[in-house]
């Protein structure tokens, strides 16, 4: 049956330049919902890696209790300090508790791509632990920021997706100025912000305790330590969060409805994309109505005939959705977007087209192949002998 | 003697196919009285399909003159020569006469879609046709749901709706048996000896010289001495 | 029998692939209804043309909040008839479903808001009893609410003075809108400013935004730039501008969805160009004799043509409107399953852009196809060249 069903997948191939133009719609339909589905959901596949990316295991966050973000939160100069000299967070190189008390404040930057829309962008005031913290943060141009002036490090992410934050530049901050000396590498969301010294930032925007506090954890059980130690405190009321799970949080939100918006335009995209490959099909089928019959009267079984035509099918939703994955990979793979993140102020993440999400493409092209060959392919297996002959 | 329903002057028609030009008709005159039944006919290639083209008036010699119905139809502008059609003269083909897509009344209708007249009028018309052609009671019936010699008279009843002078028809009995050609032919004379209609038919069928007044050969794009 | 009849009858011959081509269309203007209202939604014009009222919000986010005291000032700019305020109280409804939630001052919040309809008495309990709440109407169907039950909201910023997040609020009112604009901004509720900012912990008078009543329309641009004016270099610097402009600025954070929406489209309506296109070009290559038959009836060229491109429209317009009524259905669906979190509203506009697709798609498939059958010669065509 096998090789029947090859021979005649044969004699249909060759006969696809005749018919190319039908063939050609159920290329480029298929390449279209491939293409749109892979390049929307590399957003959220973008978007979730630098959140993920962002923050350790072996780190907490502390902040003010029932706030979800950092914007929410609140802590006073004497809660902040508590907070660093509980249980349960680990020793620096100093002795010192690595831990770094960080206050959040919002600025404003144009946007590169449309000079007229301005968005909100994290400046981040952190303690010199901040950098033993963060690891993987390096500067890769100019120099950190002096603590005592209002010096300023941009991630590289900023300086992709706004203007004014170049180094040498001055951002005027609440009636202050501020001047950019280097630019930081992180590989995750800390890359969309700005940071300078804490007590600058104190001073200047007129806040006494902080926004958060990042603390290494002591081993294993360093972070139920430092949990049940802020918990039995009544001076203090936090919630404490392993650092990575808290970013990880914040995709929840990004990725629904990404996921919605994806879900429903590649739906609706392969319906269409089905009835075309329907037509096609059938078009095919009946323009080699004669053939077939021929190939019947010789002998050849129903059964070979169908699985020829779902195999052209096939092969023809499979060309189409890796020329569709092809394009989103090219055009999108990379391409770097910001969006609103938890606190309202923007995150800089890149579409990823990944490996999964092109075999999902590819997994949506066959199917829609299969189920726009297969009714045709009965049709085909179907088509009594006799009528087809009289068509000679 | 009151002037020939079909005057064709020294017609010459020649085609271009591909670098070739390859001349059809070389210098034909001839005339058709009023209320003559002409057939046509000669070998394949003599040029007689072209020569029908010509008199009615679906495609224009590239010398000479036509004159249907004392009228110049020769030189009329494309939009022109479709409206003179419209109103002069009927046509029957051997194959795709009738559209698939409308009933047998419907296919009947559609030259009337040009005239003036309203829905009621057009169907009243189209009625009359095919009682003329003996198919009233198949009004409602799609061609493919007719047999050859049906679909042929359907095609003769549309040929007549607008009530042209002129009957033209390449073949008609080119597709159909014996006895249905027969029929066929026999229509055509009725309309012929009772209804006044000039008609001339290209054909192969010996037989249609019977049926028609006079007969034409043609060979080679010329004719031949006539036959009475 | 009439043209149109013929050209109908025409589109049908082959019916299940004028069927499947439809289904192609339909899909096409679904998608687009739904997208486009997006789109048109995130890119609407901005403009001080018409606007009552005016937003203003801290220079550089509206997250940071302004101080109540500002009030009297704003009062006193010409132009400015009253002055509301709302503070977000980051309200959350069991155990995480977010609210739109605002502590406000209820009288001014009934005098900058006329389009909100609710019975006096209602706006007099929700000023008198300082525990009290409204809700909209959308909101409180959503959730079952009704006047006089007491509600339960939480609020993840704030807690009140014990530590607690947890509040409770009397629902004295349900306000509906006065008109399609205004019934769309009944998902939110309104709570007692002065109690809430008596009864949270961190209560320090201050508000993230103050809603401007203008005396005049005309006034906008002149009223905005007053405002932010007077509060420039001062440490609560100020930025005054229309709702549109504030609705506007707040989409283009999360992204150029205009962009996306686009690319979408454009993949979408490339292919349907072919698979419509193909489907005309077949039918027409396959009637080159009846066409050729319709001329030698007297049709003239030009009616031949106008017989094609009929029947590329008739399939544009008929899959087209379809397409855009179901995306009117999905829309209502996705904005009510949704609770108003998703507002899709396949609106006059989008019906308008949709019809101008509709023609230009005809135009694009209908075309060639059309001049092919225009052109043909009789005798060609029935010889079978």
């Amino acid at each position: 049956m096998l090789r029947q069903a090859l021979a005649i997948t044969g004699l249909n191939i060759r006969s696809i330049p005749e018919r190319w133009a039908p063939s050609l719609v159920i290329v480029i339909g298929l390449a279209g919902v491939v293409a749109v589905f892979c390049a929307l959901l590399a957003m959220a596949a973008g978007f979730t890696d630098t959140l993920k990316a962002t923050g350790r295991d072996d780190a907490a966050i502390i902040m003010r209790g029932g706030s979800d973000a950092e914007l929410n939160s609140g802590l006073d100069r004497t809660q902040t300090d508590i907070i660093e000299e509980a249980p349960g967070i680990a020793a620096g190189a100093d002795g010192k508790p690595e831990a770094s008390a960080e206050v959040m404040v919002i600025a404003e930057l144009v946007r590169k791509d449309d000079k007229n829309s301005g968005a909100n962008i994290t400046v981040r005031g952190v303690e010199p632990t901040a950098f033993t913290l963060r690891p993987k943060l390096k500067i890769v141009n100019g120099r950190n920021f002096t603590p005592g002036l209002r010096e300023l490090i941009v991630g590289s992410g900023v300086l992709r997706q706004f203007q004014g934050a170049e180094i040498g530049k001055v951002l005027r901050m609440r009636g202050s100025d501020w001047t950019v000396v280097g630019e930081f590498e992180s590989g995750d969301a800390h890359e969309s912000e700005l940071l300078t010294d804490i007590n600058v930032a104190r001073t200047t925007f007129q806040r006494t305790g902080s926004s958060s506090v990042l603390a290494a954890l002591d081993g294993a059980g360093g972070f139920e330590k430092l949990k049940s130690a802020l918990a039995a405190d009544p001076r203090v009321n936090v919630d404490v969060v392993r650092e990575r799970d808290y970013f990880s949080g914040q995709t929840k939100q990004f990725r629904q409805t990404i996921g919605l918006l994806a879900g429903i335009v590649t739906i609706i995209m392969a319906l269409g994309a089905i009835f075309a490959a329907l037509n096609s099909m059938y078009a095919a089928v009946a323009a080699r109505g004669k053939e077939i019959a021929t190939l019947r009267a010789i002998g050849f079984g129903g059964l070979p005939v169908l699985v020829s035509v779902m195999i052209e099918s096939l092969l023809l939703a499979l060309v189409g959705g890796i020329l569709g994955a092809l394009f989103a990979y090219v055009f999108f793979n990379n391409l770097s977007v910001s969006t609103l993140g938890q606190n309202f102020t923007q995150v800089v993440f890149s579409f990823k087209v990944t490996p999964q999400l092109v075999i999902e493409g590819l997994i949506i092209a066959v199917t829609i192949g299969m189920v726009g060959g297969l009714l045709p392919a009965i049709r085909a297996a179907r088509l009594p002998v006799t009528t087809g002959l009289r068509e000679l | 003697m009151s002037e020939p329903m079909v005057a064709v002057r020294n017609v010459t028609k020649v085609y271009q196919r591909g670098q070739q030009k390859v001349e059809v008709l070389h210098g034909l005159t001839l005339e058709i009285p009023k209320g003559d039944f002409v057939a046509l006919m000669g070998p394949s290639g003599s040029g007689k399909t072209t020569l029908l083209n010509l008199i009615g008036g679906l495609d224009q010699p590239t010398a000479g003159e036509v004159l249907v119905g004392g009228k110049r139809i020769d030189k009329l502008p494309s939009g022109e020569l479709a409206h003179w059609r419209a109103h002069n003269v009927g046509f029957v083909f051997q194959f795709y006469n009738l559209m698939p897509v409308l009933t047998a009344e419907g296919n009947v209708e559609l030259p009337l879609l040009l005239t003036k007249l309203t829905a009621a009028q057009r169907k009243k018309n189209a009625a009359v046709a095919l009682q003329v052609v003996g198919l009233a009671d198949r009004a409602k019936h799609k061609p493919r749901e007719l047999s050859g010699g049906q679909e042929q008279r359907v095609a003769i009843a549309r040929a007549l709706v607008s009530d042209p002078q002129l009957l033209v028809c390449d073949e008609p009995t080119g597709d159909l048996d014996r006895k249905t050609a027969d029929e066929i032919l026999g229509l055509l004379q009725v309309l012929n000896r009772e209804h006044g209609k000039t008609i001339v038919i290209v054909t192969h069928d010996p037989k249609a010289a019977e049926f028609a007044r006079r007969t034409l050969h043609l060979e080679k794009g010329q004719l031949l001495e006539q036959a009475a | 029998m009439t043209k149109s009849g013929f050209v109908i009858a025409n589109l049908f011959r082959k019916r299940t692939r004028t069927i499947l081509t439809l289904l192609s269309v339909i899909m096409a203007f679904l998608l687009f209804g739904l997208l486009q209202s997006i789109n048109s939604m995130f890119n609407a014009g901005a403009d001080f043309v018409g606007a009552t009222r005016l937003i203003t919000q801290a220079r550089v986010s509206f997250t940071t909040a302004l101080p109540i005291s500002m009030l009297p000032k704003l009062e006193a700019v010409p132009g400015v008839a009253r002055v509301a305020y709302w503070q977000w109280f980051g309200g959350v409804w069991q155990e995480n479903t977010q609210l739109i939630v605002f502590a406000a001052d209820p009288l001014r919040q009934r005098d900058v808001y006329p389009e909100y309809l609710m019975p006096d008495e209602q706006w007099q309990g929700f000023a008198k009893i300082r525990t009290s709440m409204i809700a909209g109407k959308q909101m409180a169907d959503q959730y079952g609410w009704k006047v006089g039950e007491k509600i339960p909201i939480s609020s993840n910023i704030y807690p009140q003075k014990n530590g607690s997040k947890s509040w409770v609020f009397d629902l004295v009112g349900i306000f509906d809108g006065k008109d399609d604009d205004a019934k769309k901004r009944t998902n939110q509720a309104f709570i007692n400013y002065d109690y809430f900012d008596e009864a949270n912990q961190f209560g320090k008078g201050r508000t993230n935004f103050f809603i401007l009543k203008l005396t005049d329309s005309n006034q906008a641009a002149a009223v905005s730039k007053t405002v932010d004016a007077m509060f420039e270099n001062s440490p609560d610097e100020t930025k005054t501008q229309t709702e549109k402009d504030f609705n506007v600025g707040f989409v283009k954070q999360i992204g150029d969805i205009g962009l996306i929406v686009r690319w979408i489209l454009f993949a979408v309506f490339f292919t349907l160009l072919l698979v419509v296109g193909n489907t005309m070009a077949q039918s027409v290559r396959e009637r080159i004799p009846e066409l050729a038959v319709l001329k030698t009836l007297g049709f003239s060229d030009g009616s031949v043509l106008g017989f094609v491109f009929a029947e590329a429209f008739a399939l544009c317009l008929f899959g087209g409107l379809v397409g855009l009524g179901l995306a009117t259905f999905a829309g209502a669906a996705v904005t009510k399953g949704t609770g108003n979190q998703f507002p899709v509203y396949v609106d006059v506009r989008v019906w308008l852009i949709g019809i101008a697709a509709i023609v230009l798609m005809s135009l694009a498939v209908g075309l060639l196809p059309a001049l092919r059958a225009q052109r043909l010669k009789i005798v060609d065509a029935l010889a079978g060249r």
